[in-house]
């Protein structure tokens, strides 16, 4: 294998991202398993797809659309029920600082 | 450094010659559907909180999203109001963790948007170009509950997902707005064509419509972006204003002292009149954004777009040329005033009926802010007629035209029943004589040339009849007496 182009470093910040905690030895494994699957993009960045219209997604349909037409709501007596904490018909949660991003 | 109007230094100075100020703006607003983007739950504002949720606004597994076609539509509506390319467009995941969206991530459309490259025309005439607007779902919302007053004690939060999921059109502005008034102009124009398509309320103040806004300086005649910061939390018009012009001076007092702007984001505080900066961890975002996988692209067929296009109303800028037209002489800001508060229809209708355009114009943008009522086109072309014949004075028709919008009618039985019976030439002659006896004095001087007596004659007049007396009458008798005394002296 040539030299790895995604680093323990990229790999840690994507972990982060994703509130994964990581060993360094998952760190290590992980970033190498990472590096193979830009392997693969590169095999498929080779291919000539001159003419080809891109997929967008793998089925081959659009506009699936429905009625704008109220349905049923859940009782909340019920779905505060299975909350792990619940106040005044609210879900409880740890304090959350600043800004929504 | 001075001290500025609102007591904050720099502010409320005069602006900077040598610098320009660059705005682009973001605007989200809640589209009017009955349900929510991509499930039948109500989008409704206020209820108690969590009842209007399903599976879907909760993220619960196994709950797949299926896009609303009423949603599609109305952001169709807004693309070619205004004059964008409707294209082929897909959904994708922008990832991030914060309880106000519970599965996680926000479905939203980045990289294809519904609506690329249109323009929206200022009142001005000068023509903003929108980037893109695109469909994205509302998330929930958090309220922070403080901790007892301890400081050691953090608190918690509550969360109610009434919102999340509602459907939102966000508007992105190319940034060639280039102050503080053209900004607000844009967001109220926006608003006002949102409005009259009928795609959202545009109600700032229930949250409906909110604004971001893209704010840097850069040196007067360069073509250069300077770094730029985004202002959240601009819940109006005004506050717009404020933290545009408050941004702005901020960076321009960095700049001309030789220190950076930092590119961040910040907070604008209607309490202090200040923009604060958000810690700059939290604006380290790597949203991840790729194809939602559980729903379909979406792409109108030109057929559909064509018949949205046939369905769509009369735009602001359209109605304001219109009724300029009808009323030549009236000045623009009223023009503008009347198509605002949607008066603009009553207005041409009672013109039509032969009413003077300045008259109508008049009380429909001072005297009827709150609404028509009951008022009919009819009756306020009648009114004006009166008005203009000098049956009833300006106060008198005001007075009426209360009535009128209240419980409707006919204008001459609202007057009828006010009291308002016009006064008979005799009436108003043996008025003024009276008034003359009694004031020789002034009588003398305003037959002098001492011209502003005729207010103390006109005022008399009216207080002796509690409005009834018609001012111009009054004022037209009073010339009469004056040139048959020197006629006859």
């Amino acid at each position: 294998m040539g030299q790895q182009r995604i680093t323990r470093a990229e790999c840690a910040h994507v972990a982060a991202l994703a509130r994964l905690e990581l060993t360094d030895e998952e760190l290590e494994r992980f970033a190498a398993q990472l590096d193979e699957l830009l392997d693969h993009v590169a095999e498929v960045e080779a291919l000539d797809v001159e003419g080809l219209a891109p997929t967008m997604h793998a089925l081959p349909i659009a506009n699936v659309l429905r009625p704008d037409v109220p349905g049923e709501v859940l009782d909340r007596d019920e779905v505060m029920a299975a909350a792990p904490l619940a106040e005044d018909g609210q879900f409880r949660v740890p304090p959350v600082l600043g800004e929504a991003p | 450094m001075s001290t500025g109007i609102l007591g904050v230094p720099g502010l409320g100075a005069p602006a900077d010659t040598e610098w320009e100020t660059v705005v682009g703006l973001e605007v989200h607003a809640e589209l009017a559907t009955e349900t929510k983007l991509f499930s039948a739950s109500p989008n409704r504002f206020g209820g108690e909180p969590n009842t209007h949720i399903d599976p879907v606004s909760l993220g619960l597994p196994g709950s797949l999203p299926v896009l609303n076609q009423k949603a599609v539509e109305l952001a169709v509506r807004v693309g070619l109001a205004l004059d964008c390319r409707i294209q082929r467009s897909v959904f994708a995941r922008k990832n991030y963790f914060y309880p106000d969206m519970p599965k996680d991530f926000q479905i939203s459309q980045y990289d294809e948007p519904i609506n690329t490259d249109g323009w929206l025309e200022l009142p001005s005439g000068k023509r903003i170009g929108i980037e893109r607007a695109h469909l994205e779902e509302d998330t929930g919302k958090t309220v922070h509950i403080g901790g007892g007053g301890r400081i050691h004690e953090a608190g918690y939060s509550l969360v109610d997902y009434n919102r999340a999921g509602v459907p939102l059109i966000e508007i992105v502005s190319r940034p060639e707005l280039r102050s503080a008034s053209e900004a607000r102009q844009y967001v109220a124009e926006l608003r006002a064509i949102l409005v009259a398509v009928g795609a959202s309320d545009g109600k700032m103040e229930e949250g409906s419509l909110r604004v971001d806004c893209n704010v840097s300086v850069r040196p007067r005649g360069s073509d250069r972006l300077g770094a730029r910061c985004e202002i959240k939390n601009v819940n109006s018009l005004r506050s717009l204003g404020r933290a545009i012009e408050y941004e702005a001076r901020r960076q321009i007092d960095l700049l001309s002292s030789g220190q950076p702007v930092e590119q961040q984001t910040r907070h604008w505080n209607e309490d202090d009149g200040r923009t604060h900066a958000l810690r700059s961890k939290e604006q380290d975002y790597d949203y991840r954004y790729f194809p939602e996988p559980d729903l379909l692209p979406l792409d109108p067929s030109a057929k559909w777009v064509e018949q949205i296009r046939r369905g769509l109303p009369a735009l602001p800028r359209d109605r304001r040329l219109r009724l300029a037209e009808a009323a030549p002489s009236v000045d623009a800001g009223h023009i503008a005033l009347a198509v605002e508060c949607s008066l603009d229809e009553l207005a041409l209708a009672a013109m039509s009926g032969g009413a003077v355009p300045e008259r109508v114009l008049t009380h429909v943008v001072h005297n009827l802010a709150g609404g028509p009522g009951q008022l009919a086109a009819e009756a306020l072309a009648d009114l004006v007629q009166m008005e203009e014949a000098g049956e009833l004075t300006a106060t008198q028709a005001k007075k009426v035209l209360a009535v009128l919008v209240d419980e409707g009618g006919t204008p001459r039985q609202a007057a009828r029943e006010l009291g308002f019976e016009a006064m008979d030439a005799g009436e108003l002659e043996a008025l003024v004589d009276g008034l003359i006896a009694e004031n020789p004095d002034e009588w003398s001087r305003w037959c002098g040339g001492e011209a502003k007596l005729a207010g103390f004659f006109v005022g008399r007049a009216m207080k002796a009849t509690g409005g009834r007396a018609d001012g111009k009458a009054v004022t037209l008798l009073l010339n009469a007496r004056r040139s048959c005394e020197s006629g006859s002296a």
